[in-house]
């Protein structure tokens, strides 16, 4: 009982970073039907770029939060960038392509970002810069640093001003009509396009922004990063229901509170059989077993055939 | 006309037939023994791309966890003739077996699942391929099964009644090293997925698959029970993954949980769809291709880069992967159908009909 | 099973269909008999490919049930209906876009026909015997429906009349007792029509019901026995076309206040 607390918060925090990425892939999903497979490593190319920033900005006199948030701004425009170039070069041409040629593009994209980030910073582990104060806090027993309350707070306000974007500005009435159909938002003038452009950017920013949590609070940054995270993440916008923002938003935070229960729990709930190490194939146990009773997921919608 | 045409099958069967009889020996002799072991690597892959080709290519169910029954046979191998369980049963039994419980696994994975929607299934079947990885890295506590991620080695190699193919033997005076003999068996096997693939591609269940590929809601109004046919299409596939799982197995003598990643998942589905989702040369095309380029590039890109530059920055290893992942996304943009899909078998066969459908057309074009 | 007695070979008794706060159908109730050519027509958004959907196995009813052949059904899958004798077009053309027409048809013979897996790798002397007659059944039909082009034509190059034809060539291949085509004219012109109407009469005439909706109300009037109004999911009327065309309700609601 006294771990509960404990693992609670973590969930809560891994499931916020969580959250972030999978509202990228599920942008995705909505408007294009594709699994952007490169997603993870834009995650791990904003983590990069900041360190990078970082570590050049540290160089000059600026104050420490200035550079924290400055490199926060690099990192962002980068990831843009990088999201935009993603589509431009290896999804765009195929939009009218048999349905699995973009993934297999995207995989190669994530395979060239991965080695790419190799060859560039190397295969050691880089430590990410502690630049603020990072006390931590005592709730009931349990430990939470300043860090990682930041991210909560962080990962709810980016959300809530997606989902105003989304819900409440032209260009999110846009977006919204471009997943629903194509043909018919075109025809009312909606320059798809552009659409669609916006939305990879979006979700690349928000990628860049759980790269950098993520090596806030764990400290390390490494070229593999993003790819389990990635994963772990499409899981999450899986179980939440694909192609449906809040689903993500609760599948992401789900899953993270799976993966810490689970890891907590594992043992004693199996008799000492499985421990923490099966964690991971917990998350798609559960994935699965909700499957299975929900088949669009917690909160898709039951796809009803028009035939 | 039709007479010409076969007669130039029959010969190009005849010279490929040869080709692939002396290939071992040409390319132990220009390229070294090493390049041998390659190919029989590409077979054995080859085999699992055209298991997959069965569930993704034929019956369209994406399957991004596929390297999980070959996991489970390779495993189901190593247990049943290693010094891990004492065990060692001979050959003609445990390929066998091996193929059944990958199957039984195909099955229990597909029953339940088989209902999702296309990316819904790749995601949980990819969790499956995880699960199972994770499982066999984890098994050494409190029961030592797999000897997690050491992993299990001396297994047996592959013995046919007292014909051990580990050895070199002498057959009519020439000398037959194992990895030659290994090509040998791999390619038959290879010739006999390949046999069986083009049978079920044009039966009524290969219609039945195609026909779900295509429009699974039209499909089942046709009259096809759609569950049980893409359950028999997965199964199908896993029981094929089984038993290239236990020829690796018997062939390295050794498994371990790294080579059952999602990455193999990954590769063998490039196989398939860069080859030329549901037709069979292609898919052996992007079997081939897919081990022999990287392992090319491997050897290659050092020198390559000695030659070029003088020097070598780049290690060869990342630059192997970073031209794979280039290479990948170059050919999707060229060749967004693969690289030999079957839609150009199809225009290969209507022009045998020829001239009388250029008539058709012209009238069709007037009329429209 | 008992034999079917009555002179309907299907039956619906209040069916009703809802999607959430919609009520797509509700109490319909519906009498088709052996033989017959019977129109479905209303409004867009009256329940038409609702009633077909639930006909079929796609959608499930949530009131009310139908009878077909003689058996009752409140819930089943589209492969056991198809089964049973129900075969089926699709509004928006539901072909196998990358499978030659003669494929296309060849599937329909799926239900019909048992090689298994054995079958398929031996290739023995029973299943070449079915794949040959399922394959000269396939080129009947592709002529009955009277499709010109080779047999190895993708379906997705055929023209828009020839894949209309094509659907119902696949639909035949079941060997159904009902067949029920959604708008099956539906992007036609007048000539088209006219031959799509000698087909159906042809099929009848061999001795399948079929079940018809429609917009063009022309064909409807000269090619049903009967025809049934739905309007809002609700049968407003059901009679022989004369009576429907007088029909104050129907005129009303469907074809708006003008008398053809």
């Amino acid at each position: 009982m006294d771990i509960l607390l404990q693992q609670i918060i973590n969930g809560l925090v891994q499931g916020s970073v969580y959250a972030l990425v999978a509202l990228g892939y599920t942008m995705v999903y909505g408007i294009l039907g594709l699994i952007n497979f490169a997603h993870g490593e834009v995650v791990m190319v904003g983590a990069m770029v900041a360190l990078a920033s970082i570590q050049v900005l540290l160089a000059t006199a600026l104050a420490p939060v200035l550079v924290f948030l400055l490199s926060i701004i690099v990192a962002v425009a980068a990831c843009m960038a990088l999201g935009y170039g993603i589509e431009r070069i290896a999804y765009r041409p195929l939009r009218h392509a048999p349905r699995l040629a973009p993934l297999i593009t995207a995989i190669g994209v994530s395979i060239v970002l991965q080695t790419l980030a190799m060859m560039i910073w190397g295969r050691e582990y880089h430590s990410f810069p502690q630049l603020l104060h990072n006390g931590s806090h005592n709730i009931g027993g349990a430990i939470i640093t300043e860090v990682q309350i930041a991210i909560v707070v962080i990962a709810i306000l980016v959300m809530l001003g997606l989902m105003l974007l989304v819900h409440r500005t032209r260009l999110g009435r846009a977006m919204r009509a471009v997943a629903e159909n194509q043909t018919a938002a075109s025809l009312m003038g909606v320059n798809i396009n552009s659409v669609i452009s916006v939305t990879f950017m979006l979700g690349s920013a928000l990628a860049a922004v759980a790269g950098i949590m993520v090596s806030a609070n764990y400290g390390i940054v490494h070229y593999y990063m993003g790819f389990m995270l990635g994963l772990k993440a499409f899981t999450a916008a899986v179980l939440g229901g694909i192609g449906n923002l809040r689903g993500a938003m609760l599948g992401g935070v789900l899953l993270g509170l799976i993966e810490s229960l689970g890891a907590g729990y594992i043992g004693p709930l199996t008799g000492g059989i499985l421990g923490s190490n099966y964690q991971d194939a917990f998350a798609f146990f559960v994935l699965i077993a909700v499957l299975i009773f929900r088949p669009s997921g917690l909160l898709g919608e039951r796809v009803s055939e028009r035939a | 006309m039709r007479k010409i045409i076969e007669y130039k099958q029959i010969v190009t069967t005849i010279a490929l037939g040869v080709l692939l009889a002396i290939l071992p020996f040409v390319t132990d002799a220009l390229l070294g023994r090493g390049w041998v072991r390659i190919l029989d690597f590409a077979l054995l892959y080859t085999m699992l791309a055209l298991g997959l080709n069965i569930v993704v290519g034929y019956a369209g169910l994406l399957d991004l966890g596929y390297v999980a029954f070959f996991a489970v046979g390779a495993y189901t191998y190593a247990l049943l003739a290693s010094p891990q369980l004492g065990l060692h049963l001979p050959f003609w039994i445990i390929l066998p077996i091996g193929s059944l419980i990958a199957g039984i696994f195909g099955a229990l994975l597909g029953a339940p699942t088989l209902k999702l929607r296309g990316d819904y299934l790749a995601i949980v079947t990819l969790g499956f391929g995880e699960i199972i990885r994770i499982f066999l890295n984890n098994l050494n506590a409190p029961v030592n099964i797999t000897n997690g991620a050491q992993g299990i080695s001396q297994i047996d190699p592959i013995r046919i009644a007292n014909f051990s193919f580990s050895r070199t033997h002498e057959i009519f005076g020439l000398a037959f090293p194992s990895v030659h003999l290994y090509f040998y068996l791999f390619l038959a096997l290879t010739l006999l997925v390949i046999f069986v693939s083009a049978r079920l591609q044009d039966s009524r269940i290969g219609r039945a698959w195609m026909a779900i590929r295509e429009d699974e809601v039209a499909a089942e109004a046709m009259g096809i029970n759609t569950r049980n046919i893409k359950l028999l299409a997965f199964v199908m596939g896993a029981s094929f993954g089984g038993v290239a799982g236990g020829l690796f197995a018997g062939f390295q003598g050794f498994v371990s949980p790294e080579s059952f990643s999602l990455m193999e998942s990954i590769m063998i589905l490039c196989m398939v769809v860069l080859g030329g989702m549901g037709n069979i040369g292609g898919v052996v095309l992007g079997g081939v291709l897919l081990v022999v380029l990287p392992e090319a590039l491997r050897n290659g890109a050092g020198p390559l880069q000695q030659w070029l530059l003088g020097r070598t920055p780049v290690d060869p290893e990342s630059l192997r992967m970073l031209l794979f992942g280039i290479a990948l996304i170059v050919v999707m943009l060229w060749r967004p159908a693969g690289l030999w899909p079957s839609g150009v078998r199809r225009r290969e066969l209507e022009a045998v009909d020829g001239i009388a459908q250029q008539e058709q057309d012209t009238v069709y074009d007037a009329e429209h | 099973m008992t034999p079917n007695t009555s002179p309907y070979l299907l039956e619906l008794s209040g069916v009703g269909k809802h999607f959430g706060g919609l009520s797509a159908l509700a109490g319909v109730s519906l009498h088709i008999r052996q033989g017959e050519i019977y129109g479905l027509i209303g409004p867009n958004g009256a329940g038409k490919t609702t009633l077909f959907n639930i006909l079929t196995g796609l959608y499930q009813l949530d009131a009310g049930s139908f009878s077909f052949a003689g058996r009752a059904y409140t819930r089943c899958k589209p492969h056991l209906l198809a089964q049973a004798g129900i075969a089926r077009t699709f509004q928006n053309i539901r072909l196998f876009a990358n499978m030659s027409a003669l494929e296309n048809i060849m599937v329909g013979r799926h239900l019909r026909t048992r090689t298994g897996l054995w079958g398929a790798l031996t290739r023995n002397a029973t299943a070449r015997a079915e794949e040959r007659a399922v394959a000269e059944r396939a080129h009947e039909l592709l002529r009955y429906v009277g499709i010109n082009r080779p047999a190895q034509t993708l379906a997705k190059n055929l023209s828009y009349g020839e894949q209309r034809r094509l659907e119902i060539a696949r639909a035949l291949a079941t060997d159904p007792k009902l067949l029920a085509l959604d708008e099956p004219a539906a992007g036609m012109n007048a000539t088209e029509t006219g031959s799509l109407k000698k087909l159906l009469q042809t099929i009848r005439a061999s001795g399948i019901t079929i079940l018809l909706i429609e917009h063009d109300v022309k064909l409807i009037m000269d090619l049903c026995d009967r025809v049934a109004v739905l309007n809002y999911g609700q049968k407003i009327a059901e009679d022989i076309p004369q009576e429907i065309r007088r029909n104050p309700a129907v005129i009303t609601a469907y074809l708006g206040g003008n008398p053809a």
